[in-house]
């Protein structure tokens, strides 16, 4: 019990983060029509692949002068998370355009 | 006093990535502004690329030295001129596969970052090893599920439903969890349990093939769901890691609107997640159903012309079995055609019709079918008592009236597309065969309907041709 207060006390700003993200994506995302549920679970998709961010750092401050198998995994993170963020979002604007054609 | 600008730069932009995540997808919730919402989505995770590799140091002060920038810049700019094509050239209808694979790879990702990142935790740090662990064990879920999701959706992984799986899966996820607790309330140092990471890499893996193995059919959605919302929450754990905000806010953000889709989509089924991911549908699926006098009766092209053609209202509900088929453009045709003939086509969209949310939206707007003609199932039930015909294409589990009245059935309590509501069904399918759910439907029985049988494909197109020559 003590450790688990100790925790939340040293992550106390990150955990109120996830307490308010999760009301947020709640408030932001109810009442979705159903036209929008695959653009829209494409689009939080695309989101997610933030995870790049971690690749960036990972590979960023990687030694290069030698190879290891640590940097080839590096790497592959960092090429999956690009094709997560490029991929969604472009796949996300496809389908979207689709959509719009129709509107007029 | 340089260094603290750059950071307070780079916090900054990480501020403003954030607040465009949230601008973004509350945009992206709206027909009009959606496709904005994305863009402004994407261009914050732009910012935040360029700002880490520009601004980002590590603790000991350091930023990216030049070389690794270009390696950096080397291999994005592989990934997205991979990932551009991939989004680009793959067909339309290709899309529910597409989606799952990006979200494998998202997964994939964070699983990475977490396993290398592992051996940087220090020991006895509880917090920073209870987020590397959950990290990823839930990105390795996230991808091996969603790998197995994309083979399904491409036809290449059947659903494999044996009774013991529930125990294995049982048995997998409690090992997964007691090496997870394990490896977490260790006070040894992280290097010396590196052996453990990588069984419980392997067991995350594992477990997310057999967890999604044996579900199909309805359950498709929830599931590509709830491994989209798997991949936020992963995204997120790996923020902790870095304290990073973006991440953490991005990656929670997901994890939020993809529960709700999940919660959203099972109940359109009416069943509870757990329902979902432990158990199939029933097996003793026989329900209260009376054998013996059914007799099933068939319509002829020419006769489902006619009752068309002189119909005032026609509502047309489509399923899987039109996107198997690649029958939507076919689909479209037939409603202009009945249209030019004064009458009224519209499409009743059950939520969990096809393989992932909205999947019949994409599906008739790859066919340029107006969305403002698609109606969502309350709705298209209100208007069932005035409608002349109802045309079931590929569709099975949605229209099955034991879901109302026989208590007995695996789907009581089910939603579905009161299609009996309407003077006249006419249920295109390929032949008695039950539906996924291998749940018998006594719709077909039923006076009111008559069957078309036949590929959708090739009925649609004689059908259309019957109507052209009235």
């Amino acid at each position: 019990m003590e450790q688990a207060l100790t925790l939340f006390f040293e992550y106390k700003e990150e955990i109120f983060i996830i307490a308010l993200s999760i009301f947020l994506g709640i408030e932001v995302i109810s009442h979705v029509p159903a036209v929008l549920h695959t653009p829209l679970m494409s689009g939080a998709n695309a989101i997610s692949g933030v995870i790049i961010i971690g690749g960036i750092i990972l590979v960023g401050h990687a030694d290069l002068t030698s190879f290891s198998v640590n940097l080839v995994l590096g790497i592959l993170a960092l090429i999956f998370g690009t094709l997560n963020v490029v991929g969604g979002f472009a796949i996300t604007d496809r389908m979207l355009e689709m959509f719009k054609k129709k509107k007029k | 006093m340089d260094f603290t600008i750059g950071d307070s730069l780079l916090e900054l932009s990480y501020l403003i990535a954030a607040l465009l995540f949230v601008f973004g997808l509350k945009l992206l919730s709206h027909p009009a502004t959606a496709r904005r919402g994305n863009l402004w989505a994407a261009s914050g995770m732009g910012l935040a690329m360029i700002t880490t590799l520009l601004l980002h140091k590590n603790s000991s002060g350091g930023g990216i030295p030049m070389m690794n920038m270009w390696v950096i810049i080397l291999f994005i700019g592989i990934g997205s001129a991979l990932g551009w094509i991939i989004a680009r050239k793959v067909k339309m209808t290709a899309m529910p596969q597409l989606v799952s694979l990006f979200n494998a790879s998202g997964g994939a990702a964070s699983m990475l970052v977490a396993l290398l990142e592992y051996p940087n935790a220090i020991a006895g740090d509880t917090g920073s090893i209870l987020v590397t662990v959950l990290g990823l064990v839930i990105g390795a879920i996230a991808f091996s599920g969603s790998v197995i999701a994309w083979g399904k959706l491409d036809g290449r992984v059947g659903d494999i439903m044996k009774p013991f799986m529930t125990y294995l899966n049982l048995f997998l996820l409690v090992l997964t969890i007691a090496l997870s607790v394990y490896i977490i309330i260790s006070p040894n140092p992280p290097t010396d349990l590196m052996w453990a990471i990588y069984i419980l890499t392997l067991l995350s893996l594992i477990y997310g093939v057999m967890f999604v193995m044996p579900i199909g059919g309805a359950d498709m959605p929830v599931v590509i769901s709830l491994l989209n919302a798997l991949t936020g929450i992963a995204a997120a754990m790996a923020g902790f890691i870095y304290g990073n905000q973006a991440m953490i806010l991005g990656g929670i953000l997901v994890g939020a609107a993809g529960m709700i889709l999940t919660m959203l989509m099972c109940k359109a089924m009416n069943r509870s997640l757990l329902n979902v991911i432990i158990g199939s549908f029933g097996g003793s699926a026989a329900g209260a159903a009376g054998d013996g006098d059914k007799t099933v009766k068939e319509i002829s092209l020419s006769d489902a012309a006619v009752l068309l053609s002189y119909s005032q209202k026609v509502y047309i509900v489509p399923g899987y079995g039109l996107a198997v088929a690649q029958a939507q453009h076919l689909c479209h045709e037939l409603d202009t055609l009945l249209a030019a003939k004064g009458v009224e086509v519209k499409y009743a969209i059950h939520p969990v019709a096809g393989r992932m949310p909205g999947h019949m939206n994409v599906l008739l707007a790859e066919a340029d079918v107006p969305y403002d003609k698609l109606v969502e199932m309350d709705e298209a039930n209100n208007e069932m008592p005035n409608t002349d015909v109802v045309i079931v294409i590929g569709a099975n589990d949605v229209v099955n009236p034991a879901a109302e009245d026989d208590p007995g059935s695996p789907i009581y309590g089910m939603p579905i597309i009161k299609v009996l509501d309407a003077k006249n069904v006419i249920v295109m399918k390929r032949s008695m065969a039950a539906g996924y759910a291998a749940i018998p439907n006594n719709l077909f029985y039923h006076p009111k309907n008559s069957m078309l049988f036949g590929d959708a494909k090739a009925s649609l197109q004689k059908l259309v041709t019957e109507v052209k020559s009235l």
